[in-house]
């Protein structure tokens, strides 16, 4: 059993006066894939902007040990929390090179963050062919590369990724599926993935959670939520 | 012809100026999405600062540069202080707060330092050089002017810092999500505003000598120019700030007279706005979703 990186208690957040999550309880283990499912409007996306402190939010949120409910989104940023945003967040003015080196402009290790853009590179071929181009001129699934690249330049602990797979061609989700494979297994970063896709989530993921209306409706190891009947038939498409 | 050539050279020596003060309000506005109204005063105040250190007996040189260091201080701290609570605010209410800002720069500069015309010391020596077509101060002013562009665009294009700058500018969001204080930059980028027009405050103000109003003539013309380019474009400024100093001495000089050489500008400005408002060198980013 590896240590918590991640432990939220009671996280309630929204926009202006709506409210959108009523007290969420979850946590990501060091190093593992975590899995957030649920249907459009369930409060997915807000729950990653609630803990990058994107907008309000209260409760209790704990990084490695340490408060960051109170924290300013750079701060928090700081700690070694990347984030994959909704939309991907693309800098579209700026190359692709240029992206990648936002990514990193936290750090202070330059032999390192040399390092970094050769292996993310290798990684993405793709971005490399085009790492002199306008980014907002790369294709859907290359910026989605682009935000997830960017993202592991700061090297961080946790990782927080909002539908990578939305918009894109099945191709492409596969590509990047395949990818986020290689980076669990290579780098040192735990994963709170949140998806429509839920079969592909599930088929990454240690742990899932069930978001449903701003609640969590069903929280356990992957395969168990996986053959969950409700699930099932709700998510996966199969009969119940 | 002769004549001719020193209007055109001096339309580029005033036209350098209007570029530095059309750079410094492209550079808030891409990164705020604010019109300054107050640059100029700003400019005009920090002048005044320059002309109370060479009249207290510095150098002009040293004077020069802690004109600039104070005048990135002022900026910074009028970001701090003020612009950032309006960051949600309508844009009618920031409009009011800039003209406010102006006014309130204006009032305190007279209050300060008096309604007097001065004389602004030139730190270029008092010998005509290129044929005469050039004063030596005309000719120091472009090479200040040029030298200091040539520097925002390192800055921008190849420091760490600058390229933060730019990302904030175009995606704040995005920008705090890989950690830049985002604040951080923006005090900087109107600390630098501060900087630019100090420099172009204490290159025209030898030209058109120290007082209160000496901006306001220079503000419009360099909201022509940074029309003109396309505002949000720095190169567009910069162009946008030669050109409009040539069309302003030689339309001056040879077709309306030196009395309506201010409407030129605004004349300018409408017609861009309504003929072509992305400006001559408005660059179209192009975004693919």
């Amino acid at each position: 059993m590896s240590e918590t990186l991640l432990d939220v208690r009671g996280l309630e957040a929204g926009y202006g006066a709506g409210r959108v999550l009523f007290g969420i309880d979850l946590q990501v283990a060091a190093g593992s894939v975590t899995a957030l499912l649920g249907a459009n409007g369930a409060g997915k996306t807000t729950t990653l902007r609630a803990l990058c402190g994107l907008i309000r939010r209260q409760g209790r949120v704990t990084l490695a040990g340490q408060r960051i409910e109170g924290m300013a989104t750079e701060e928090i940023v700081r700690l070694g929390v990347a984030h994959v945003p909704d939309g991907r967040g693309t800098f579209t003015g700026l190359t692709t090179e240029e992206n990648l080196r936002m990514g990193a402009c936290t750090r202070r290790d330059k032999a390192g963050v040399r390092e970094d853009f050769e292996r993310f590179y290798e990684y993405f071929p793709r971005l490399k062919e085009r790492r002199q181009q306008q980014a907002g001129l790369l294709s859907g699934g290359e910026q989605q590369m682009l935000a997830i690249a960017r993202a592991l330049m700061l090297r961080p602990r946790l990782l927080l990724m909002d539908e990578p797979s939305f918009g894109l061609a099945p191709k492409v989700v596969h590509d990047i599926f395949r990818i986020m494979r290689r980076v669990r297994e290579e780098q040192k970063v735990a994963i709170l993935l949140v998806e429509q896709n839920a079969s592909l989530a599930l088929e990454l993921a240690d742990t899932a959670y069930l978001l449903e209306t701003g609640r969590i409706a069903l929280a356990g190891p992957a395969a168990s939520v996986r053959s969950n009947k409700a699930v099932r038939a709700a998510y996966l498409g199969g009969t119940a | 012809m002769n004549a001719f050539f020193a209007q055109l050279m001096a339309g580029l020596a005033t036209g350098g100026i209007y570029a530095s003060l059309a750079l410094a309000l492209v550079m808030i506005y891409r990164s705020t999405h604010h019109l300054n109204f107050a640059q100029g005063e700003m400019a005009m105040f920090s002048t005044f600062i320059a002309s109370m250190l060479i009249t207290a007996g510095w150098p002009y040189w040293a004077a020069f540069f802690a004109t600039v260091t104070i005048a990135f201080a002022m900026g910074a701290g009028i970001e701090a202080v003020l612009v950032r609570r309006l960051r949600n605010a309508p844009v009618l209410a920031i409009v009011v707060v800039f003209v406010a800002l102006l006014v309130i720069l204006h009032s305190l500069a007279g209050w300060l330092f008096g309604y007097a015309i001065r004389p602004f010391p030139s730190p270029f020596a008092e010998a005509a050089v290129a044929g005469g077509l050039l004063s030596p101060h005309q000719l120091g002013a472009i090479g200040v002017t040029l030298l200091m562009l040539a520097l925002m665009y390192v800055f921008f294009r190849y420091s760490p810092l600058g390229l933060q700058m730019r990302a904030t500018a175009e995606n704040p969001t995005s920008s705090r999500l890989v950690g830049v204080r985002v604040n951080r930059m923006l005090a900087l980028g109107w600390g630098l505003a501060g900087a630019i027009g100090a420099v172009a405050g204490m290159m025209i103000a030898p030209v058109v000598f120290l007082d209160v109003h000496m901006m306001s003539g220079v503000l419009l013309y360099a909201f022509a120019a940074a029309v003109l380019g396309g505002i949000g474009s720095a190169p567009g400024a910069v162009i946008g700030g030669f050109i409009v100093g040539v069309l302003e001495n030689l339309l001056g000089t040879y077709v309306v007279g030196a009395e309506l050489k201010l409407s030129v500008a605004l004349v300018l400005i409408i017609v861009v706005l309504v003929a072509k408002p992305s400006g001559l060198f408005g660059k179209a980013v192009v975004a693919r979703v």
